[in-house]
């Protein structure tokens, strides 16, 4: 009798996780779009804020989260991913790289806030960049360096020897075997990887709170050495700090939106290119 | 069996090995290993797994270059040239001494570009490839089946149509020698059979090493055969002698199917 009734037990015991899992998201979409889906217009995502944010649009915010996911990236994805390929394909498995690849297991595992102070130390203060666009795309592009490096490793690893051999047996270097052959099998898996990081680090408020984010400028923000307005600490703002906050709660909800539909996206963009490369193959 | 074994003094040596060891690490895996490889013939290398064969093969194109903890001793020679020399490039070694691989592995690529890709990194010039292209995949009996499809994803191609991909890949390039290791045990009979055709249809043209563990596969297609054992040669020589008339009592066991 218990044989034939624990595997129902067990399926109900993990559809019951699933569930959990799923209506939380449920309930968070749901809140979202209900309350913030009658401030979403057109006018809402092109226009500036006015009459101290409690008008307006969020328009600033929007090109500044952009423009600083894309530093992000220009900084993170080439570096993340030299680093993964040398990791994984040159360096001899020793001591070293060992050490190496455990401190960058560890750095994911620092607070986003340290990243925010080493930021704040290092860029705009040592280096004289001053809050800026560029300062908190640094430290942002720090805060995503290890996920992106552990994922692509991963990804390459799962490429079998016999594809490296495949070009190396035909004369290629190995240097032309990892560009030509290996990078593009892996692609689906890096892509994956670099979307997730960058997604989240769209939505990080803490590293980029002393290295460049003000809470208004006047203009829209996408000049690199200028401080910016980016949607997670706007939100932020006008969530906790605003002097009116009942007055702009249906704003907060507009900017929370339009963060998770930026993010999203973001994501559809790369399940596309992976969709596009999966029928190539 | 550490001698030198010379198959047939009268043909010309293509690709030779005299008094190769190599280590992984420890393990004492090719142990004094001499072996010739007549020019334009199919030489088949057999034994049990784990005897060294494939380890073998590897050795001429080079490669082990990259594994960590191999030990490679001795003189590996493509006619005078010593594979090993610091003058020669393991690039122009692997163009000269092609290998066909045990699963077959396109690149994930277009069917054109699987073979163009090998050129264009070879420095043959763009107005040349198409002719190539054709001519190779027509070499390897796979024009009728691809030439309108030339765009598609090699690994949409069956399992032996992949296979004669690589082979094609390989002849493209116009190598002295191509290494064949086990190339249809992944394959069914038919797709076996065709790339057996093609093969006896490459002799003509290159030095063919093969690496078999189907002793049938064997007799049908080499010239010689070598038997390993553990790492040693124990026997080389026409294949019909290996099979029918074995000098030594291990060849004799082997070849009967008594063990491995």
């Amino acid at each position: 009798m218990m044989k034939k009734l624990s595997p129902v037990i067990e399926w109900f015991t993990l559809l019951f996780c699933t569930g959990t899992v799923l209506s939380f998201l449920v309930v968070i979409l749901y809140d979202l779009v209900v309350k913030g889906w009658s401030t979403l217009s057109w006018r809402f995502i092109t226009a500036l804020p006015t009459q101290g944010m409690t008008r307006g649009g969020i328009l600033p915010a929007i090109t500044g989260t952009i423009t600083l996911t894309l530093v992000t990236a220009l900084v993170a994805v080439p570096l993340g991913i030299g680093c993964a390929v040398y990791l994984n394909e040159y360096a001899p498995d020793n001591w070293m790289t060992r050490l190496i690849r455990g401190s960058i297991r560890n750095l994911s595992g620092v607070p986003s806030i340290i990243y925010g102070l080493f930021g704040l130390a290092l860029f705009v203060q040592g280096m004289g960049m001053g809050t800026s666009m560029i300062a908190a795309g640094l430290t942002l592009g720090l805060l995503s360096l290890p996920y992106i490096i552990s994922t692509t490793e991963e990804a390459l690893r799962r490429i079998p020897a016999s594809t490296r051999e495949a070009a190396l047996g035909i004369g290629a270097t190995q240097f032309e075997s990892i560009r030509d052959v290996v990078l593009p099998s892996a692609l689906p898996g890096i892509l994956t990887g670099v979307v997730l990081t960058l997604s989240r680090a769209a939505g990080e408020t803490a590293p980029i709170l002393f290295t460049g984010v003000a809470f208004y400028i006047t203009g829209s923000s996408g000049f690199l050495n200028q401080e910016f307005m980016a949607l997670p600490y706007h939100l932020y703002m006008l969530s906790t700090q605003h002097q009116s906050i009942e007055e702009v709660r249906p704003l907060a909800y507009g900017t929370a939106l339009v963060l998770i539909i930026v993010v999203f996206l973001l994501n559809l963009t790369a399940f596309y290119i992976r969709y596009k490369h999966s029928n190539n193959d | 069996m550490t001698e030198d074994v010379a198959i047939m003094i009268k043909e010309k040596t293509k690709l030779s090995a005299a008094g190769v060891n190599l280590w992984f690490g420890n393990k004492h895996v090719l142990k004094n290993v001499g072996v010739s490889f007549s020019e334009k013939k199919v030489t088949a290398l057999i034994g049990p797994s784990g005897c060294g064969k494939s380890t073998l093969l590897r050795c001429f194109n080079r490669m082990h270059d990259l594994a960590p903890d191999v030990r490679i001793e001795g003189k590996l020679a493509l006619e005078k040239q010593d594979l090993y020399d610091r003058a020669i490039s393991v690039t122009q070694v692997r163009k000269r001494i092609g290998m066909v691989f045990q699963k077959a592995n396109p690149f994930p690529k277009s069917i054109y570009e699987n073979i163009n890709y090998g050129l264009k990194i070879n420095d043959v010039p763009a107005g040349e490839r198409q002719g190539i292209i054709e001519n190779a995949l027509k070499e390897s009996f796979l024009w009728d089946e691809v030439k309108d499809d030339l765009k598609k994803p090699a690994t949409r191609l069956s399992g032996g149509q992949q296979q004669r991909l690589c082979i094609a890949r390989t002849v493209a390039l116009r190598p002295e020698v191509i290494l064949m290791d086990e190339p249809c045990s992944a394959l069914d009979p038919i797709s076996t059979s065709k790339v057996e055709e093609l093969i006896e249809k490459l002799r003509e043209q290159y030095t063919i090493v093969i690496v078999t563990h189907n002793m049938q596969q064997a007799q049908r297609v080499a010239d010689s055969t070598i038997f390993m054992y553990l790492g040693e040669v124990v026997e080389a020589g026409n294949t019909s002698d290996i099979f029918n008339n074995p000098q030594k009592e291990l060849t004799a066991n082997y070849v009967r199917g008594h063990f491995g």
